[in-house]
């Protein structure tokens, strides 16, 4: 599991994180939710070893300060939020830069699977920086993907982070990257994902933490977390909870309500 | 060439993976480099006659003496020491550029180039103001020497400046050598008033870069340093790879990122202090020669940075064969034979490729 304890951040003077914990099981794809600047992806970066932090963060019960960088990408990958490539590289060796840390057999293979599964098949020749904004996302899934291809491997599980993974996406797109990662946690790995769309996170989530000003408000399954006191205080608006008639939850935020407060 | 073969039946084809392309090339370059240094043995001022000479010794005939002078006092230490700057000003270039992932960067550009310069200009300068003992001792290495220390100085302050806490900042380095680069180059400045008429022609011939004053024991000089910096520079690869994509996700890959900076940092100033004190100042390189390879055959570093060593000594190579035949029987210094072949050229570049570059 992952397990990241008494999280403290400062950024210069300001504090983001307050002594923050958070856990996340494999097998499982916990949100990282909250408004705009509350710290979801500076947890999300002290969590990959990213930023420097007060706090214990452990990977499958390993310190990730005291891990080399091989054996943490062994066992997650990282998909930030947007990533610009300096040179000229074509799909297929954006995606192939992902098998950088294994010993994969059939390199050539895997990538043509990976880029398969994001829906990207026939685009190994392309570009990258000629792709769209969506395109490019889809392609560094792939990578993602691909550099932890097998959820268990050797009884241990991978993990996923994913740094709003379908902010750029289309909603049939957003869809699809979500399956991904909701297949992957079926199938026994670990994912996290810092989430803006709260309808995508109540269709998707196993367990969600909720952030606000620094601080978790909330850690639990999404029928808890999802209560329109936790949320409207969180996000600072009226929110308000609907089911729809067939099985699931959509959120509706209370326009209505942000003149009146 | 049987290898080159193998590869093709083994490895299918594949959209967007060059791998194959790229070790076709290298293949060619080889094959380029050896023809390059051929000519290089061959062509001068003296007129084509070591052509003979060449095939005579191809054939294991006997040389006359003075073609044996010409041949293995003069030509042969250029053609090496050719082979070795070309190699390391491209493959310093290619590092550079993937270090601070910016494929316009260059050793120039974070004043390793400008230290040597301020090191040789103190040395054409003030050197006659050293002991004699030392000016005796030191002789004709004094200018090179003091270039090579000039850039290591200016690489290691460089480095203490833009490094906290063990991370080194490209966005520091680079404003910072641009600091560097204009304060060496004001040092420089002053030292040029200073400089009486003879200092300041030999200060515009070091400047302009030349192969011409190869020799063995420059040569040797030179070798180390470069040949270090060279075979180190393999080991490089797969982490600049990783850091195109950034440091937090090359980091993420598995690379072990401030070692993979450091050593970039460390072989760039070992191969550009070595090279820019044997040859003076030679443009446009370590610019426009991993740039064509990345048009050719892709960013990979895996095959850049071997690539580029082949072509950049080539090129540098034929350079110097210009720069000799030219003016025969003067000789025009090379750093204007890259400038004016590499400048337009690599503006043609930018001008094709303006839609990559923009980012």
């Amino acid at each position: 599991m992952l397990k990241a304890q008494d999280i403290t951040v400062k950024l210069g003077r300001v504090e983001i994180l307050h002594n923050v914990s958070f856990e996340a099981h494999p097998g499982q794809l916990t949100a990282i939710v909250g408004p705009n600047g509350s710290g979801k992806t500076t947890l999300l970066r002290a969590m990959t070893g990213d930023i420097e932090y007060s706090g214990q963060v452990t990977l499958n019960g390993r310190d990730i300060k005291t891990a080399r960088a091989w054996e943490l990408a062994s066992e997650r990958a990282v998909l930030p939020q947007a990533t610009p490539l300096a040179f000229p590289f074509t799909v297929h060796e954006v995606v192939r830069l992902g098998l950088t840390n294994g010993v994969a057999a059939d390199k050539a293979g895997l990538v043509l699977r990976a880029l398969q599964r994001v829906g990207l098949a026939g685009f190994e020749g392309r570009f990258y920086q000629e792709l769209s904004g969506g395109e490019q996302q889809r392609v560094q899934l792939a990578r993602v993907l691909s550099q932890v291809w097998e959820p268990v491997a050797e009884n241990t599980p991978r993990w996923l982070f994913l740094d709003e993974p379908v902010s750029a996406l289309d909603i049939g797109h957003q869809l699809q990257v979500m399956q991904i990662a909701k297949n992957y946690a079926d199938a026994g790995g670990g994912v996290i994902a810092v989430m803006h769309d709260l309808n995508l996170t109540a269709m998707f989530a196993d367990s969600i933490a909720l952030i606000s000003e620094g601080s978790v408000l909330c850690q639990a399954a999404p029928e808890t977390v999802l209560q329109d006191a936790l949320l409207s205080r969180a996000y600072q608006c009226t929110v308000r909870v609907n089911t729809p008639p067939a099985n699931g939850t959509y959120l509706l935020p209370h326009a209505a309500s942000v003149a009146a407060e | 060439m049987s290898l080159a073969l193998q590869d093709t039946v083994s490895q299918p084809k594949l959209a967007g993976d060059r791998t194959h392309r790229a070790r076709q090339l290298t293949w060619l370059l080889a094959l380029g480099l050896v023809g390059a240094m051929l000519l290089s043995l061959a062509v001068g001022a003296s007129g084509a006659s070591l052509w003979d000479g060449v095939f005579d010794l191809a054939m294991g005939r006997e040389l006359s003496l003075r073609d044996s002078i010409i041949l293995f006092e003069i030509r042969l230490p250029r053609t090496i020491m050719g082979v070795l700057v070309g190699a390391a000003l491209a493959v310093s270039g290619a590092v550079m550029q993937g270090l601070f992932r910016n494929p316009l960067a260059d050793p120039g550009l974070v004043g390793v180039s400008a230290g040597a310069g301020l090191g040789a200009i103190i040395a054409i300068v003030l050197g006659g103001m050293l002991p004699a003992a030392i000016q005796a001792a030191v002789g004709y290495y004094l200018v090179p020497l003091a270039a090579f220390v000039g850039s290591w100085f200016t690489t290691i302050l460089l480095y203490q400046i833009s490094t906290r806490k063990g991370r080194t900042s490209v966005a520091t380095m680079l404003l910072a050598g641009i600091a560097l680069g204009a304060l060496t180059g004001a040092l420089s400045g002053m030292l040029v008033y200073m400089a009486d008429d003879a200092q300041l022609r030999k200060l515009t011939f070091w400047g302009m870069g030349s192969l011409a004053g190869a020799t063995w024991s420059k040569v040797l000089a030179a070798s180390p340093l470069i040949v270090i910096a060279l075979s180190v520079s393999p080991f490089l690869a797969r982490g600049l790879n990783g850091l195109a994509l950034g440091e937090a996700a090359a980091s993420h890959m598995g690379i072990p990122v401030q070692i993979t900076k450091n050593a970039a940092i460390l072989m760039v100033a070992g191969a550009t202090g070595a090279a820019v004190a044997v040859s003076g100042g030679i443009g446009f390189v370590g610019l426009v020669v991993p740039h064509l390879l990345r048009l050719l055959v892709g960013p990979d570093h895996k095959y850049l940075l071997l690539n580029s060593a082949l072509l950049g000594a080539a090129l540098l190579l034929l350079a110097d064969v210009i720069s000799r035949i030219i003016i025969s029987p003067a000789e025009l210094p090379i750093g204007i034979v890259t400038a004016t072949l590499g400048g337009p050229f690599f503006l043609w570049i930018l001008l094709r490729q303006r839609g990559l570059l923009d980012m």
